[in-house]
């Protein structure tokens, strides 16, 4: 084996070099970034709209123009030739360097916005400056950090879907699903909140201002929307902001099991997520790289579900620590809102032990474990909290941490910052809260499966190596079983890539969705009955 | 403890170990030259396409096997003491058995061809043939073009792999259109076509006269028997089908054919030593199956099969309804039933065709004259649902049954066009019917009362 792997490294290679066109989309696309490098570094660009249009157009063109490149000429279908010799998609030199740029980016980005020009009075330098003009025409006030980074991450989501889109022309399921997330960042992610900026003040709102709201942005995942200044802001900007504040409580407590139930988590993770829209998109070349081992699949239960627990901790002391104690005031208080969260708790909790218990296996331990910690440090809560303390710890603190911990070091600078070591889908298998729910209720209560297709399965592991969550998708085709797994996002690669057609997305009745019969069809009937009465 | 000694780690070997150890505990130990583990032996071809690495080729992680309590031997097997119980094996002990598995697949076909052993002229069938391949095919600078001989599935993947390297493929199929042993005309047909669409230099009709070489001994080129031109390469593809890899049997007193001869119990002539997989030669065919099939499904179940009778519960391999399915450069094949070609089917088989007017997909169903009953279905393009097709197989459904529910059957990824109402009005038309295409129904689908 090992000659083997000495003889693929030294003499496999990808099956094409770069033609002459690419290198010359290469070449503008770097000099599009090169623009916003030199606006970091304060070159000081006279015409900042002419200046930042021709960056932004030749990343765009770049991309698009080295993606046609690769693609034009082949006939539809599968698109991995060479995956595993080019040095960006196999962890070699260029995906390490490629790494190092994006984390360095993001340490930047969180940490230290004034390197990219950030200025807090008066006018921005560097690249934050430099658009300016841009976030101007859209909400009407200087730019910020994050509405650089917004427009780098919509563009970088609109070219790479526009490669997807080519990539895998033959398949209507990733077209459409890409056309979903292209629409969902550019007009929820991008538009609607700048525009939404513009209303502020307005009599519309009552004079109030809304804050930033991402639409499609649930809680957990935007862990903050329930906090303090955003429910003061929401509740004095008249109607729409109380719509707003409700249309957030509906969307994780009605709309998404609703959507989940029907569609499974694909829904949001693969079709509307801005975080899943740029693992398809931009980290689509990366999706290969994610451990498929049973100790990383260990390891993501145990780190997913605790961050559930942490944000759900977090979440609840926040809130606890700004409500009153009168009912005359109004009518939520402290206790009557820890009461509300425990009850909900332990009726989720009892419905998912009761007449799901066959499902979970062992897993209804750990979850035992969970709600038992929740519940008990909500009681903490109430007996050992102080004004605005809740348990032992500032409400603040746990917030604060939480949103460096996880807002920040996980779902940025290690979950994209990673993505040419890791694969495509770190912050979404391993930290995303939102996807543990969801995965939750597409594991226990989901019309949603992959469907294995009979006996035809020939273990070849394409479906593992491009399954960008680390499911060993094989293990379960290979014997004649469908995949139920509460991380699945619905991607639809694995069905895509497999050459003998044995993988299906499909939403079905809840009778016999999960099917563990290994049904090896083909076989004559008593021994059918006889692997299955195992 | 009772000792089960396996030969050969590839599907069939391997499923029968995992199979003795969910029913029983009894010792196992495999035995292979190949590889340290099992890898898909389907899946080489993507290794050299840069699709996967041999690491995700291999479909249980390294420590199932300790886990398991599955003993494996990494050596070569060289001769079978079936008196004594005692294998003797290249680079490893001498190995004691209670019972012997022989599960030792295939080789490529040679059939005497001038210049067959040159450097250069190499099959597909192992891990080490890819190895090989690496040598002589790395790039087109190194191998500047490849010949390929013999039309069928592995030609074909040879050819595809050869194509992601850029490398110029000649492939030679000897019958007038490619695979038509196996395919009805118009799938054949429409194969040619891709095969051509992707830059490969099909020659229909064309036999092997002989391989040259050159001063070293490497192969230069080939000459075509029926033309006498002579084709430069540096490399040359034998995949004219394989047979049985049984020559370290010879005089083990094990009888063999092509194969290695078993009954329906899949039992050799010679008590506790058994064959299954390629390497294994039925002594009567079984329905329209062939002695000897060298597929990746029939070994696998030839591998459940035998450990229920190794466990104590003797059982005849007994395979349901034919299936298989492959991979044309880019467009899927699946077949459920029996469908014959021109050549080789029966005289009651009637088939219906139907192919899209522009895109590569098409399917043929064949049914009985008389009856109307569905034999069988091939499909290209358009994925079919194995279990359903099953259900309608067992029940003798009739065609017309078929073309009514086509709907519930498809199996493509969701939002893909369907074409049953093209399909089915070719179907009305060809053959005078007014069948009515019924919506897809879950019910039907997933059988839920």
């Amino acid at each position: 084996m090992s000659t083997y792997h000495k003889s693929m490294a030294l003499t496999g290679e990808p099956p094409k070099s770069l033609s002459i066109g690419q290198k010359l989309a290469v070449l503008l696309g770097f000099s599009g970034l090169g623009i916003l490098l030199l606006a970091v570094f304060n070159v000081n660009f006279p015409n900042k709209t002419l200046w930042l249009t021709l960056s932004l157009l030749a990343i765009s063109i770049g991309t698009i123009w080295f993606s046609w490149g690769a693609y034009w000429q082949k006939m539809p279908g599968i698109k991995n030739d060479g995956v595993w010799f080019k040095s960006i998609s196999s962890r070699g030199l260029w995906a390490w360097m490629a790494g190092l740029a994006l984390t360095g980016f993001y340490i930047v980005l969180y940490f230290y916005p004034e390197y990219l020009g950030l200025v807090n009075e008066g006018d921005n330098k560097g690249v934050i400056g430099l658009f300016d003009p841009l976030s101007k025409v859209l909400n009407g006030s200087p730019a910020s950090q994050w509405f650089v980074y917004g427009t780098l991450y919509t563009v970088a989501i609109l070219v790479f879907g526009i490669k997807f889109l080519w990539k895998y022309r033959h398949n209507r399921y990733e077209r459409l699903r890409t056309w979903s997330v292209m629409f969902f960042q550019l007009a929820f992610a991008f538009i609607i909140p700048e525009l939404m900026a513009r209303l502020n003040g307005h009599k519309i709102l009552d004079g109030g201002s809304l804050p930033y709201y991402d639409l499609k942005n649930i809680w957990p995942l935007n862990y903050y929307n329930f906090e303090s200044y955003r429910i003061k802001a929401f509740l004095t900007s008249g109607e729409i902001g109380f719509a707003l504040l409700v249309f957030g409580i509906l969307s994780i407590f009605v709309i998404t099991p609703i959507l989940t139930y029907k569609y499974g988590k694909r829904w949001y993770c693969s079709w509307v997520c801005g975080c899943g829209g740029l693992a398809e998109t931009a980290g689509d070349s990366f999706r290969q790289l994610s451990d498929k081992s049973t100790f990383a699949w260990k390891v993501e239960r145990w780190v997913v579900h605790s961050v559930v627990v942490f944000v759900t901790l977090m979440t609840t002391a926040v809130i606890y620590s700004y409500l009153g104690t009168d009912t005359s005031k109004y009518w939520l208080t402290k206790s009557s809102f820890l009461i509300g969260v425990a009850v909900l708790l332990t009726l989720v909790f009892g419905w998912a032990m009761i007449f799901k218990r066959n499902q979970l296996q062992k897993d209804a331990q750990y979850g035992a474990i969970g709600y038992f910690v929740i519940i008990i440090a909500l009681i903490g809560f109430h007996f050992f909290s102080g004004d605005g303390e809740v348990f032992l710890f500032k409400s603040g603190t746990l917030r604060k941490s939480y949103s460096f911990l996880i807002g920040s070091i996980f779902s940025g600078v290690i979950g994209t910052g990673f993505y040419p070591i890791f694969g495509s889908r770190v912050w979404c298998r391993f930290g995303c809260p939102m996807a543990a729910i969801l995965g939750f209720q597409q594991k226990l209560f989901s019309r949603f499966r992959i469907t294995t297709n009979g006996g035809q399965c020939i273990s070849c592991g394409n479906c593992s190596t491009y399954c960008e969550m680390g499911i060993d998708v094989r293990a379960y085709a290979q014997k004649g079983e469908n995949i139920v797994r509460a991380s699945c996002v619905g991607c639809g690669i694995c069905s895509a890539v497999c050459p003998r057609g044995v993988l299906k997305l499909e939403n079905g009745p809840l009778d016999k969705r999960i099917d563990s019969n290994q049904v090896l069809l083909g076989n004559d009937v008593d021994l059918m009955a006889l692997v299955n009465n195992k | 403890m009772e000792h089960i000694v396996i030969i050969g780690n590839g599907i069939a070997g391997v499923t029968a170990a995992r199979h003795i150890r969910k029913l029983s505990d009894k010792k196992i130990t495999i035995v292979s030259s190949e590889s340290e583990h099992f890898f898909s032996r389907t899946a080489l071809m993507y290794i050299y396409m840069g699709h996967m690495k041999f690491e995700h080729t291999k479909p249980y992680e390294n420590n199932f096997w300790k886990k398991n309590r599955i003993d494996l031997v990494k050596g070569h097997v060289a001769k079978v003491n079936s008196e004594e119980k005692l294998l003797q094996i290249n680079g490893a002990r001498d190995l004691k058995y209670d019972k012997l598995i022989i599960a030792t697949g295939s080789k490529p076909n040679k059939f005497g061809w001038p210049g067959e052993d040159l450097d250069g002229v190499q099959g597909l069938y192992s891990k080490q043939d890819l190895e090989l391949l690496e040598e002589n095919a790395p790039n087109n600078n190194v191998c500047k073009r490849a010949v390929i001989i013999g039309g069928g599935l592995i030609g074909i993947e040879l050819a595809e792999m050869l194509r992601t390297r850029d490398i110029p493929v000649t492939f030679l199929v000897r019958e007038s259109s490619f695979w038509n042993s196996i395919l009805p005309f118009g799938e054949s047909e429409m194969i040619n076509e891709h095969i051509r669409e992707h830059h490969i230099d099909l020659r229909l009709g064309v036999s092997l006269k002989e391989i040259n070489p050159d001063e070293n001994g490497r192969v230069k080129s080939v000459t075509l028997a029926e033309t006498g031109e002579e084709i430069e390469c540096n490399l040359v593809g034998l995949t004219a089908g394989v047979s049985p890899n049984i020559d370290f049997l010879k005089d083990s007193g094990i009888k063999l054919g092509r194969g290695v001869k078993v009954n329906r119990f899949l039992e050799t002539n010679i008590t506790d030593v058994y064959a299954i997989g390629d390497c294994a030669e039925q002594h009567e065919a079984i329905g329209n199956r062939r002695p000897i099939e060298a597929v990746w499904y029939t070994g696998r179940m030839m591998g459940e099969t035998l450990a229920q009778t190794i466990c104590g519960n003797r059982m005849a391999y007994k395979p349901g309804h034919w299936f298989n399915s492959a991979k044309f450069l880019d467009i899927e094949y699946q077949t459920y039933g029996w469908v014959f070609s021109e050549r080789r089917k029966k005289e009651n088989e009637t088939h219906f065709h139907w192919r899209h007017p522009k895109e590569k997909l098409c399917i043929t169903i064949a049914f009985d004259k008389d009856s109307e009953t569905l034999l069988g279905i091939n499909t290209f393009g358009i994925r079919l649902r194995h279990e359903v097709f099953d259900r309608w197989l067992d029940a003798n459904k009739s065609i017309d049954y078929v073309m009514e529910h086509l709907r519930d059957a498809n199996f493509d990824p969701e939002f893909y066009k369907g074409f049953e109402s093209e399909i089915v009005s070719k179907y009305n038309s060809d053959f005078g019917k007014s069948i009515n295409l019924k919506k897809k129904n879950l019910k039907r689908i997933f059988q839920i009362a």
